[in-house]
């Protein structure tokens, strides 16, 4: 965990430094606004998985002796199969669509989201995995 | 044929004027080196496709990009003969030979990283002095303004009367003088355009709102094609203009004839004049069906 | 498209050489709709996405034949600014970044990293259907009273406003991007969540391989960049709809806005593409060359630092508008050649010393670093601004990003033929592929050369027909055959795939390569493994197989151990 945090916060020092010099020699507001997003991309993740790292003993897969052994059990629960992404996404589709070819497209487009927001979230409370 | 509204001449400068990197005298001295050589030996040194330029200011351009061409294709062609070298030497001579796992070389490995950036430096060297003197603001003899607008464009001179405006294969031509620096103002009043004038190695956009700015200074006399470069809409791809660069005193000559009405409708019919020629090549065709304003 | 994938997901079954799927799901069309898999959606990826690439394919034709002569009759100028922009955009939106970061990268980048799916499945199953969505809803554009959207790829404001650009395939395409963006992001959540929470145990991240790194690298890029275009997108379609003015003069906007924000997704953006196909082709010329990837960490600081550097770039596109620092974009733009040269070279040293076996994935890898060499050399051109105002806007920067985007086809497509035995379990015909190599590297340089002449002639870009300067006429002609040879290239590749249908079983390693799906089965089971190998290295089945083919550093006799 701490190469990963570290891998970020490199990135959002060097926003921050390109940031330093840009917006002085420039004084260009919406490119530099956008860098320094940039920065707090890189370091808002990164210290907290820096925090994370130094409360934690190395994961198997942070350490080059790391065996196969210390990975059995479970690796986390994945859902077999649901509908939802497929109707979120046309609910979104829906909803896009009523931009250009009227506002009651945004009766299924809202209709659909909710269904498979709370069909979601029932799924997940069941887990619904196998 | 419609009238352009006239130019707002009230420009604010341009911020890329500011942002001139200036590099110490010691510096230029052994810049100046390499870029003299070049430019002395022009003759001599290919054209990589490129043309020459009727502007001092173009003609930097095109030694710049001598000199980079001349570093691609060191470059490259090393590049190129090591890659063809692996292929040619290193095919497989058996399908279960394993030859031997060589992964770092840190050495060779620090060549190919400092070698390059010392290369990028030369180029970023040699960049910023054309590009100082293309950017360069000195004193004007002669400002123009160009407007350009869907799909056309007109010039004109602040303190003078003259005028010239004209769409798409009109191909309206404006004059500057030669030898002397010419101020360009740039604005647009509906979409981006791009103003191009290919036989002087240099092109700006018109963008609403800013008024883009620069000084050239052209060499030859002659008439010289531009187009539109930036997508404008439905006639982008004829939006078309000329310029015809002429002595000083034909200059003059030219921008006093618009103080008389009759003047004036003259040199606009003069700079209109090929608009046959331009337009009977181009055939007359449907324009459009739909999808547009 | 249901029955193909049908196909490939029944094979999976069928196939599994363990024979204990233990996984009873949905069938039929049902599955295809209701599947969190990793490995279909990267199918449903891979094929929506190649289907994409011949409808981009197919516009680029039609522009190769209206421009074979000077007054080209096949389109209007209305029907041309369509077809140039709907090239563009299928290609860029919905080619060639799909392909990149949700195609292959699905399919193998969970599997590459020993795990059993991607972090988060049903996410990842959304973007699959936006991404879907978003395609069509671009494309339906074409079927509007207005035709599709008409101002460029780039759709500059204010030409992209509602007075220059009224008509509905505006706002679709605006709603496309909206779609395929946020598609483009649950990918990048998922594609960071699972390399920094799936790995296998002894997998720490100097022991992934350079294909994984990238799409880590990838990710994050979307994740700064995408963000960006959509809050963008937002904002004009706010001006075009809301009467605000935040890209239009008349109401104190500035349309440069537009540009810069573009640009700041844009450039980022040209990575993100081209990063998943660098990590293609290094895999690819590791593997064929017998050796492990030279300069393995040199590659990933490359990586890293590109992606650096690509957020502080986007306004070299922005250099003739006169409102930008040149310098500053100007270094910026030209240290990027460096560790792209690095890569360069270090793709030249895996082969070096090799025994290179030229299948058609390596010849396709091989096709993509000399296009990409010239792409990257005339870039470094247009990061010069005296030169970029000498270049900007003519046909030398459509050739300049078509050698480039031409590498990533060929990367893409060894891909394919490299990573295609793993996902359908069968292997393509080499005499065909090696014939749609050829094919499509004669084509791509002889699109592309006559097109860098065209440009320094003055020919401008998107122009509907040249009759002040015929002259053209044969450079263009030349720069058509070329496109023909690709399509061509194209079909041959279609053929190669009905011809190989189930024709030749590949087995689970037929390439002899290093790194952990091709421990697996072709294709692989249910969550991808039942057993994996001890993980010591990037190539850990190479490990297995060839224990004492330890990767050495140069000068070292023995076996480095862990690097
Ligand atoms: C068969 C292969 C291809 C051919 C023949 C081809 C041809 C062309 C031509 C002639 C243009 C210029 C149109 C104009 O400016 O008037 C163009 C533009 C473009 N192409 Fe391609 N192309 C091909 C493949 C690709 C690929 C693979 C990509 C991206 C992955 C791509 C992306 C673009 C983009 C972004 C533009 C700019 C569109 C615009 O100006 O808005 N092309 N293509
Ligand atoms: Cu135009
Ligand atoms: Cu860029």
């Amino acid at each position: 965990m701490k190469l990963e945090a570290r891998i970020l916060l490199l990135l959002g020092l060097f926003f921050g430094l390109m940031v330093a010099v840009y917006w002085p020699w420039s004084h260009e507001t919406g490119g530099s606004i956008m860098i320094f997003a940039g920065m707090l991309l890189g370091f808002l993740p990164g210290s907290y998985y820096w925090w994370w790292s130094r409360r934690m003993a190395p994961r198997p897969e942070d350490r080059d002796d790391g065996s196969l052994e210390e990975g059995a059990g479970v690796i986390g629960s994945f859902p077999g199969s649901s509908i939802f992404p497929f109707t979120l996404g046309m609910g979104a589709f829906c909803s896009v669509l009523a931009m250009v070819f009227g506002i009651w497209m945004l009766i299924p487009g809202v209709g659909l989201i909710f269904w498979a927001l709370t069909g979601a979230t029932a799924e997940s409370r069941r887990s619904g995995e196998h | 044929m419609t009238k352009v509204s006239s130019v707002d001449s009230t420009p604010q400068p341009p911020k890329g004027a500011k942002s001139r990197v200036r590099l110490s005298r010691r510096v230029r001295g052994f810049l100046a080196l390499p870029v003299a050589a070049l430019i002395l030996s022009g003759c001599t040194v290919p054209s990589f496709g490129a043309y020459e330029s009727n502007t001092e200011t173009g003609r930097s351009t095109y030694h710049l990009w001598q000199g980079f061409s001349i570093a691609a294709a060191i470059i490259g062609g090393l590049t190129l003969l090591l890659i063809l070298w692996a292929v040619v030497r290193y095919r497989r001579k058996s399908v279960d030979a394993i030859p031997k796992q060589t992964q770092y070389h840190l050495p060779l490995e620090w060549f190919y990283t400092i070698v390059p950036i010392l290369i990028v430096f030369g180029l970023f060297a040699a960049t910023v002095v054309v590009e100082n003197k293309v950017t360069a603001e000195p004193k004007p003899a002669v400002t123009v303004d160009v407007q350009a607008v869907q799909w056309g464009w007109s010039f004109s001179y602040p303190g003078t009367n003259a005028l010239i405006t004209g769409q798409t294969t009109q191909a309206p031509m404006f004059e500057i003088p030669a030898g002397e620096n010419v101020h360009f103002v740039l604005n647009s009043t509906d979409v981006v355009h791009g103003f191009y004038l290919r036989d002087f190695n240099f092109s700006r956009l018109a963008i609403p709102g800013i008024a883009n700015q620069w000084t050239f200074n052209a060499i030859n006399t002659g008439e010289f094609f531009g187009q539109c470069t930036e997508l404008c809409g439905l006639y982008h791809s004829i939006m078309y203009f000329r310029v015809k660069v002429v002595t000083p005193s034909e200059f003059k000559a030219w921008v006093a004839k618009f103080n008389t009405p009759e003047g004036a409708r003259a040199a606009e019919a003069a700079a209109l004049a090929s608009k046959q020629q331009l337009s009977s090549i181009i055939p007359t065709r449907p324009t459009t069906n739909h999808g547009v304003n | 498209m249901t029955d193909v994938l049908e196909h490939a997901a029944a094979e999976g079954h069928s196939h599994d050489e363990h024979g204990h799927d233990e996984h009873h799901g949905p069938s039929g069309l049902l599955k295809w709709l209701t599947t969190t898999d990793h490995k279909i959606i990267g199918m449903s990826y891979t094929i929506t996405s190649v289907i994409m690439l011949v409808v981009g394919g197919a516009f680029a034709e039609l522009i190769r034949i209206q421009l074979m002569s000077p007054n080209g009759t096949l389109v209007n100028y209305a029907q041309y600014n369509e077809l140039f922009t709907m090239h563009g955009s299928v290609m860029i939106y919905l080619f060639a970044g799909p392909f990149a970061f949700g195609a292959l990268a699905n399919f193998v980048v969970p599997i590459q990293i020993g795990a059993p799916d991607m972090a988060f499945p049903r996410l990842n199953a959304l973007s699959y259907w936006l991404y879907l969505s978003g395609s069509i809803t671009m494309l339906l554009g074409f079927f509007t009273a207005g035709g599709a959207a008409n101002f460029g790829w780039v759709g500059y404001a204010p030409l992209s406003n509602a007075a220059n650009s009224p008509g509905a395939g505006a706002d679709l395409w605006i709603g496309a991007l909206l779609l395929t963006g946020f598609s483009a992001i649950f990918t990048g959540v998922n594609l960071v969540a699972t390399i920094f929470y799936l790995r296998a145990p002894g997998m720490t991240l100097f022991r992934m391989p350079i294909f994984t790194w990238n799409l880590l690298v990838t990710g994050i890029l979307i994740l700064l960049a995408f963000p960006v275009l959509t809050a963008g997108l937002i904002m004009l379609f706010a001006d075009r709809h809301f009467g605000t003015h935040i890209y239009e003069v008349a109401g104190g906007g500035v349309p440069v806005l537009w540009q810069n924000i573009f640009w700041f997704w844009g450039h980022p953006e040209v990575y993100i593409l081209a990063l998943p196909f660098f990590g293609m082709t290094t895999e690819i010329i590791s593997v064929f060359s017998k050796k492990p990837v030279f300069g393995y960490k040199g590659m990933v600081f490359a990586t890293l630092t590109i992606a650096a550097l690509s957020l502080g770039v986007w306004a070299h596109h922005l250099f003739t508008t006169g409102t930008v620092l040149l310098p500053f974009f100007s270094i910026m733009s030209l240290l990027i050649a460096v560790p792209t040269g690095i890569k360069m070279f270090n793709w030249i040293g895996t082969m070096w010393q090799g025994e290179i076996w030229f299948s058609t994935a390596m010849l396709m890898a091989l096709g993509f670093v000399i296009t990409f060499l010239i792409g990257g050399l005339t870039g470094i051109y247009l990061a010069s601004p005296p030169l970029d105002f000498f270049a900007h806007d003519t046909y030398f920067v459509v050739a300049h990003f078509h050698s480039v985007v031409m590498a990533l086809v060929f990367a893409g497509l060894g891909g394919l033929y490299y990573w295609g035995p793993k996902m359908t379990g069968y292997l393509l015909d080499e005499r065909i592929g090696k014939s749609q190599f050829w094919l499509t590297f004669i084509g791509a340089q002889l699109l592309t050369f006559p097109m860098y002449i065209l440009g320094l002639k003055g020919m401008p870009r998107r122009m509907a027909n040249y009759p002040h300067d015929p002259q053209w006429k044969f450079m263009n002609d030349l720069s058509s055959v070329g496109a023909f040879l690709i399509g061509i290239g194209t079909l041959l590749f279609v053929v190669n795939i009905v011809y190989s249908w189930k024709r030749y079983p590949a087995g689970d390693n037929p390439w002899d390569a290093g790194t952990l799906e091709w421990f697996t089965s072709s294709p692989p089971p249910h969550h991808n493994f039942y057993r994996l190998p001890q993980i010591r290295s990037e190539r850990p089945t190479w490990d297995y197989n060839h224990p004492d083919k330890k990767a050495l550093a140069h000068g070292h006799a023995a076996p480095e151990g862990n690097h």
